[in-house]
């Protein structure tokens, strides 16, 4: 091949790995910063030490906020909490969407996607009355439901999107071999859409770990209630220069069962774009 | 289990599906719906099964209005184009999935599959997901589901439409003879009027959602009632042409452009001054001899046993099989003789038959 054809070739290759350099860099700094006591730019400028990780046995806050480890546990069962019921419900509304003929159904598929693209931080006052109200302000219950809310119209489209590709054949075969409408839905359909649903839940899981917004407008600061961003953002005062070492340590922290739980979904994941199966689909 | 089906409707909206079709299926019977893509036969199917609710008439099983039965309680098995296989499951637990679901004991259950799968001859594949199962085995399982739970009435959604020209043909035999030993009433739905002639007991010939015609093979074949009829059964199809019936020195006498020719009385006292009738005549019917009407070979088509043949007559094509022995080419010059005692006439505006109704 001439130089030209060659660079034809790299080029978008040359153009993806320029794109994916800054992302890169910032993780590289981040397991780098973990580790130095001090960097400087990049590179670590100090000794390797692993004192930023202290706050995995004393919380570096004072007795009365809460050690890393509730911290975590909040966050696994917000973020779990939010799995389950969005995909749960989300499967039962997508099939009704997907299959059933309702008084009302196509103004509600509008309002879901309405609902999606909907700016929900204007809201955040008003559902602090309502949470206040219901006496769930401040409690991980309260957190869970308000982002269970707000990523319900994602999942809800999602599920509905993957009903529409499964064969009205198959659900026919079912209930004529005698199954009820619930029954076809548990034992036919949703085994056929399990990779939706694994994405789904991924997605709902990973919102959930991360999310800073909503657990640190609903809950008191140094609470028993906090989760890890929440926790993270401790790091960041006025008063005090920040130790970027001990943040990156926690985030770190924050990043590894993320990690874990994408490596090992991520054939399941990849199966939504390979084919369906030979023949009757 | 016998079926009848009253002035049966199915509309949405505006769109009639199934136009106030009358039926009646006896125990037993094998009956074929037969018409072209989006005629109202696999929507008249889907009614009988209780996936779609009628908007009108009534269906009944053995005297029983079924309406509003949902279909899990209708007793019917029934097999879809696509097979409609569960593929996360395998061949066994598709097979008892219907045992299954009424509760039946495990090791009956077991014995039930093992028997249909035997029957079906898949009987070594139990452990087997579908998709790795060939099409023809597929069909198999799919049978063999509907079978199971032992249905008084059989429905079938074109299950041969998937299959190659080869497996079609067996499993069509196969099905056929299934069918007269386990005696189990069947609908046949299929644009194929091969299938249709071959394996009905009785046709019914569906176009825009109307039933056309209700009778045997022979019946629909030799006396179609309406236009649609003649045209849609029968391969090669049947060859049409525009023409005046007079009566002329004791005879019937067709006359069209480019031909004429002596129609029997029988056939002829039906249609003579009428005007302008559309005449039919099947390409089998349509004979190469020493005397007759002149025509042109326009186009050759070699089918093996037959050829095809392209005949021109002034602007008209016919369609006739010649023996290959014969060996015509494009351009020759011969005789046609048309076997008018199997001639079919219809009426030009209403298309209906005027020897038949």
């Amino acid at each position: 091949m001439t130089l030209r054809k060659r660079l034809w070739t790299a080029a978008p290759y040359i153009v993806l790995v320029i794109s994916i350099l800054p992302i890169f860099l910032g993780y590289f700094w981040l397991l780098i910063s973990s580790f130095s006591t001090q960097t400087e730019g990049l590179l670590p400028v100090g000794n390797l030490t692993l004192e930023h990780f202290s706050f995995l046995r004393e919380t570096p806050f004072g007795t009365s906020y809460p050690s890393i480890w509730r911290v975590t546990f909040n966050t696994f069962l917000i973020a779990s909490f939010m799995t389950i019921t969005v995909v749960m419900v989300s499967a039962l509304a997508g099939y009704a969407l997907s299959r059933l003929n309702f008084p009302g159904r196509k103004p509600f598929l509008s309002l879901t996607l309405i609902l999606h693209a909907f700016p929900s931080v204007t809201l955040l006052i008003g559902i602090f009355f309502v949470l206040r109200a219901l006496g769930l302000y401040n409690t991980i219950l309260g957190v869970g439901l308000v982002m269970v809310g707000f990523e319900m119209p994602f999942g809800i489209w999602l599920m509905k999107g993957f009903f529409d590709n499964v064969s009205w054949d198959m659900e026919r075969a079912a209930l004529i071999d005698g199954a009820t409408r619930l029954q076809v839905w548990w034992q036919i359909i949703l085994p056929t859409i399990k990779p939706g649903m694994a994405a789904l839940a991924l997605f709902s899981f990973i919102s959930g770990w991360n999310a800073w917004l909503i657990p640190r407008t609903f809950t008191i600061g140094a609470g028993q209630q906090a989760t890890l961003s929440v926790y993270l953002q401790n790091f960041q005062g006025e008063t005090v220069a920040v130790d970027w070492g001990a943040v990156t340590a926690v985030g770190l922290f924050q990043l590894i069962p993320v990690a874990i739980f994408f490596i090992f979904t991520q054939d399941l994941l990849l199966s939504i774009y390979a084919g369906g199966s030979k023949g009757g689909v | 289990m016998k079926v009848v089906l009253e002035n049966l409707t199915k509309r949405w909206g505006d769109v009639v599906g199934v136009d106030a079709i009358n039926l009646d299926i006896k125990d037993g019977e094998f009956v074929v719906f037969l018409g072209p893509s989006g005629c109202g036969k696999t929507t008249t199917l889907l009614i009988v099964a209780g996936i779609y609710k009628p908007t009108g008439g009534t269906i009944r099983f053995d005297d029983r209005v079924v309406n509003q039965v949902a279909p899990k309680d209708r007793n019917i098995g029934m097999v879809f184009q696509s097979y409609a296989l569960y593929p996360h499951m395998t061949v066994f637990q598709n097979i008892s999935y219907p045992l299954k679901l009424t509760k039946t004991p495990k090791a009956e259950m077991q014995e039930r599959a093992q028997q249909v799968a035997d029957m079906m001859g898949i009987g070594h594949l139990m452990d087997r997901k579908p998709a790795n199962l060939s099409g023809g085995q597929q069909q198999r399982v799919a049978l063999g589901r509907a079978l199971v739970k032992e249905p008084g009435l059989l429905l079938f959604d074109e299950p041969l439409s998937n299959l190659d020209a080869r497996l079609r043909l067996s499993m069509r035999s196969e099905i056929k003879r299934l069918q007269v030993e386990l005696g189990i009433t069947s609908i046949y739905v299929t644009h194929d009027q091969v299938e249709a002639m071959t394996m009905a007991d009785r046709i019914a010939v569906i176009c825009d959602g109307q039933l056309h015609a209700y009778d045997t093979p022979a019946e629909v074949y030799d006396r179609p009632r309406t236009l649609f009829i003649a045209r849609f059964v029968g391969n090669p199809p049947m060859n049409f042409t525009e023409v005046e019936v007079f009566q002329a020195n004791g005879a019937y006498h067709a006359r069209g452009e480019g031909l004429e020719m002596v129609v029997p009385a029988d056939r002829g006292e039906k249609v003579a001054g009428k005007g302008k009738v559309i005449m039919g005549i099947r390409p089998e019917d349509v004979i190469i001899a020493s005397e007759g009407i002149p025509g042109e070979v326009h186009g050759i088509e070699p089918l093996g046993r037959d050829h095809l043949v392209d005949m021109k007559i002034e602007d008209i094509h016919f369609y006739l099989l010649a023996d290959p022995s014969l060996s015509l080419k494009s351009g020759d010059r011969v005789k046609l003789v048309f076997k008018t005692e199997k001639s079919q006439f219809f009426d030009k505006k209403s298309e209906r038959s005027l020897l038949w109704n």
